[in-house]
């Protein structure tokens, strides 16, 4: 069982620094010359070393255990792709390189964007978006360029059901639109009546997770692409959740125009504790011409190029051609799995999810509202404790914690009381999945004070988040 | 199957939840969509796709295979192998975004350290802990002075790359911004203060400069700038190069409202121009509008000193359509990287790591106008670029020079039509005597 390490390890300004005279330079303009002594400390390597090392073993990563955060697909991170991004090779080369000297990265992005178009059933895909909410801050941005195109300005809507990540709409009115949400159906899913009825020729997207944060899959989807679609709206494919049904169906023969993937959650590329990520997005044909600068050509003679002629295009959304190390990595992860092992990876991810489900679901002693098929992961309820005994979904997550391992997704979906959303991935072993099951489970029958008071072998015990945001203090100048 | 355990015991694991085969976890999905596989090729094992690899890395030459002066931002620079050391901690690189704080203290806490550091070479009062990028960054500082005063125009020099202009332009396009470009002086380089001045409405909500700019030159007006800019109630955002805050005051202490910058050359490589670091960080009163994560010093329940992400109400996971940003998986390794680069730095070396490149580009300068027909273009003072005149075409050039695995210098034409055979140099500590030797020789050879 994971036991993290308890440091009470000082802040670097802390350590014991050696002190430096410095001569201050006076080449530059007069007006600029520093005068003041940077606040850095002097340390040895020595020093430097053991702090980043204690404070690493007081970090919980996939590597420690499992990791079941919703809607997150934490899977294992194969150490091959990390040591091919880190050749000198790839890792030291420049932007703006003679593109005859980088033709090996070329290739990489080129045949990158052929498979990820191959795994979602879109057309054309676009490498430059660093995050998954950056893709989809992409997809509004083309969603726009599109309706402008048609000339149809009206169009200011976007549609997103209740069950839909954060970043959605957030990423929708950062692109200057107006939201509508709408409520899901007894089954957890899009109710089409209500879709129906709020689709207009104000809409211009309906953003949809599928399947959605409950990981149930929408049946419906082909009839919700024609309501859209006979809107005059485009239909978006928010991606967080492909690593349900990749090899099983794909995105672009549901009838979605625009699709975001997360490289950092189904292609396996690490997180870094929130990034580096990679968000590319794939369109259809009535969109490609609308992507971003430079688009990756492939000329006769079978050398790669970047192409910045395409009239139409929004332009870019980030410096150079996105998240390169990212997206390395991903080839490579893609490369080793090929047809089966995506496949494979997909359904055991699904299987995990649905043993780790009924076993916890049979016993009682959580509920799972809504549809019972779920796919790569499913949402809890712990409302039969707080009922009986006043413990929170935090409370058993914290306690999670004390048996060293690692809490799902906390109160999200927002639909779902006191909701514990769950993803275990395909990359877990029965033996994990059925600790994880037994400590649920035993947590279920904890005493409430034992819970409330949870974590106790951690490094510190519970945070208090509220003062962290009334009286921020963000640095070691304001302590 | 390689990183699936399972997958050798399905068929047990469907008995144990009462199904016959894996199709039965996917009847949900309508028969017209369902696909057998995808065509793709059949997996490879790690051994031969490392093989493949090594073939297809051989299409690429490093920065150490050519010299490489190409200025206009991203730069090779010296990366220590306690960095490289550091980040390869997997319980770093395979963590999450820290939710559950009392999992994360060891990120948290090198996150807190990061923003404290970046605050310090930057002046402000606070920092997040990571944007995208700097290009992403400018971006966001835009929509936060408009959040800030509710005034819908932004002013940014001539003088910036396109694709800032350009990124720019479409994070501002939504909110219906107007981009106003400030010329910059044709003798100096540096930004027009009398064109500011004209075009510093009371309508302005935030204005830009980059310090060092993009010629490279060290825009020195600045306490003047800073006057007008208040005057006119509008923000004060500045661009900084971390390289030059060794040597240079910080921008807080002329005034700026809100600095960013691009973080990637503390401590990572140049990875083709990304993973990056989008460096954010203001002043303390204008905290609650500021876009992306920012950790927080707390305590315990027991009174300990405990570290959490802080101000989470403005994100999106929590206030949704109303966030500040969009803002969820951001650079954060990244910002780990930087974190080790300045505590392993300290002040004293990266003081003389910003002399470094100073005196280095400064040499190279004098050693390139010293050729016949390479003229400099502009007046300013420099950091660690600058722009020079070629005899001819500089795409002609850079086509020769990189015959002789040499990468030459940005040319300039295409962005700005004034500055015709111009080119944009860059140099850093990394580039050695014989390196700027070696590249000297070259471009007298073409």
């Amino acid at each position: 069982m994971y036991r993290s390490a308890k440091y009470e390890e000082p802040l670097l300004k802390d350590l014991e620094s050696s002190k430096e005279k410095i001569k201050f330079f006076d080449k530059v303009p007069k007006s600029l010359k520093r005068k003041k002594k940077l606040n850095l400390p002097n340390l040895d390597e020595t020093q430097v070393v053991r702090h980043f090392h204690r404070l690493s073993q007081m970090n919980y990563g996939i590597d420690n255990g499992i990791y079941p955060l919703g809607s997150c697909t934490m899977k294992y991170n194969p150490r091959i792709c990390e040591e091919i991004a880190n050749w000198d090779k790839f890792a030291n080369t420049h932007p703006n390189q003679d593109l005859s000297t980088v033709q090996g990265n070329l290739k990489i992005m080129f045949e990158l964007e052929r498979m990820l178009c191959e795994i979602t059933g879109m057309d054309y895909f676009c490498l430059q978006p660093a995050a998954g909410a950056h893709g989809e801050f992409l997809g509004m941005l083309l969603t726009r360029a599109f309706h402008e195109k048609n000339n149809e300005e009206k169009r200011n809507e976007i549609i997103i059901p209740d069950t839909a990540h954060g970043t959605n709409p957030a990423s929708a009115t950062m692109a200057g639109y107006n939201l509508t949400e709408i409520p899901s159906n007894k089954n957890g899913t899009v109710d089409l009546d209500i879709l129906e009825k709020t689709l207009s020729d104000k809409t211009a997207c309906f953003m949809l997770t599928n399947p959605n944060t409950l990981g149930i899959f929408e049946s419906d989807i082909l009839g919700i692409s024609k309501m859209v679609h006979n809107a005059g709206a485009l239909l978006y494919y928010d991606g967080a959740n492909m690593n349900a049904i990749m090899g099983k169906a794909k995105p672009g023969d549901m009838g979605f125009d625009i699709v975001h993937l997360n490289l950092h959650k189904t292609f396996s590329t690490p997180h870094g504790g929130g990034g580096p990520g990679s968000g590319p997005v794939g369109v259809n044909i009535k969109l490609e011409k609308f992507l971003p600068v430079p688009r990756i050509g492939k000329k006769q003679d079978g050398t790669y190029t970047f192409d910045y002629d395409a009239p139409d295009s929004i332009g870019k959304i980030k410096g150079s051609y996105g998240n390169f190390s990212v997206l390395l990595k991903a080839y490579v992860y893609i490369s080793l799995m090929g047809k089966e092992g995506l496949k494979q990876a997909s359904e055991i991810a699904v299987l995990n999810s649905n043993y780790l489900k009924k076993k916890i679901v049979e016993t009682g002693k959580y509920e799972m509202p809504y549809k019972d098929i779920r796919k790569h992961e499913f949402v809890i309820s712990c409302e039969k404790l707080r009922k009986e005994k006043n413990v929170r979904a935090m409370d058993v997550a914290k306690r999670l914690l004390d048996y060293g391992l690692h809490p799902p997704t906390v109160y999200f979906p927002l639909i779902v009381k006191e909701a514990l959303m769950i993803e275990p991935t395909e990359t877990e072993s029965k033996k994990d999945l059925d600790k994880y099951i037994e400590i649920l489970l035993k947590i279920a029958d904890e005493k409430q004070e034992i819970l409330k008071n949870a974590p106790v072998n951690t490094p510190i015990k519970r945070v208090d988040e509220v003062s962290a945001t009334k009286n921020p203090i963000l640095t070691w100048d304001m302590i | 199957m390689k990183f699936i355990p399972n997958s050798s015991i399905k068929k047990g694991l469907l008995k144990e939840i009462n199904l016959e085969n894996i199709d039965a976890l996917f009847s949900d999905i309508p028969k017209k969509i369902k696909i057998d596989e995808l065509a793709l090729n059949e997996g490879l094992s790690q051994q031969e796709i490392e093989q493949k690899m090594r073939k297809i890395a051989q299409e690429n030459k490093t920065c150490n295979e050519l010299s490489c002066f190409t200025g206009g931002g991203i730069k090779p620079h010296y990366i220590p192998s306690v960095v490289k050391s550091i980040i390869s901690r997997a319980e770093f690189f395979t963590a999450y975004t820290p939710y559950q704080s009392e999992a994360s203290q060891g990120f948290l806490q090198t996150m807190f350290e990061y923003q404290s550091m970046i605050a310090e070479i930057t002046g402000m009062d606070v920092a997040n802990c990571s944007l995208y990028d700097g290009v992403t960054a400018l971006s966001e500082a835009a929509l936060m002075c408009s959040r800030v005063n509710r005034k819908k125009e932004f002013l940014i020099p001539e003088n910036i790359s396109w694709e800032k202009k350009s990124v720019l332009k479409n994070y501002l396009k939504g909110p219906d911004i107007k981009i106003t470009e400030v010329s910059y002086d044709r003798k100096t380089g540096k930004i027009d203060t009398g064109d500011l001045k004209k075009k510093l409405t009371s309508d302005v909500s935030g204005v830009y400069i980059e310090n060092p700019n993009f010629f490279g030159i060290f825009e020195d007006d600045v306490d003047e700038i800073n006057k007008i800019v208040k005057k006119a109630g509008a923000l004060f955002v500045v661009s900084i190069d971390p390289f030059s805050t060794g040597i240079v005051r910080t921008p807080g202490e002329y005034g700026a409202d809100i600095v960013i910058g691009e973080g990637k050359s503390l401590g990572l490589p140049m990875d083709f121009g990304g993973s990056t670091l989008g460096i954010f960080a203001c002043k303390k009163e204008f905290l609650r509008r500021m876009p992306g994560r920012i950790i927080g010093l707390t305590n315990d329940s027991a009174g300990k000193k405990a570290f959490c992400m802080a101000l989470q109400t403005r994100e999106q996971h929590i206030r949704r359509g109303r966030a500040t940003s969009n803002i969820c998986t951001n650079e954060g390794l990244c910002a780990l990287a930087a974190c080790v680069y300045l505590s392993w730095l300290g002040e004293k070396n990266l003081s003389n790591l910003s002399k470094k490149n100073f005196e280095n580009a400064h040499n190279l300068f004098e050693k390139i106008c010293s050729i016949k027909g390479f003229e400099p273009v502009f007046k300013g003072d420099y950091f660690n670029e600058f722009v020079i005149e070629c005899p001819s075409d500089s795409l002609k050039i850079n086509n020769k020079l990189i015959k002789n695995n040499v990468q030459g210098g940005l040319p300039l034409e295409k962005i700005f039509p004034d500055l015709k055979n111009c080119m944009l140099f860059g140099v850093t500590e990394l580039h050695l005597k014989e390196d700027i030797e070696k590249f000297i020789n070259s471009l007298k050879e073409v």
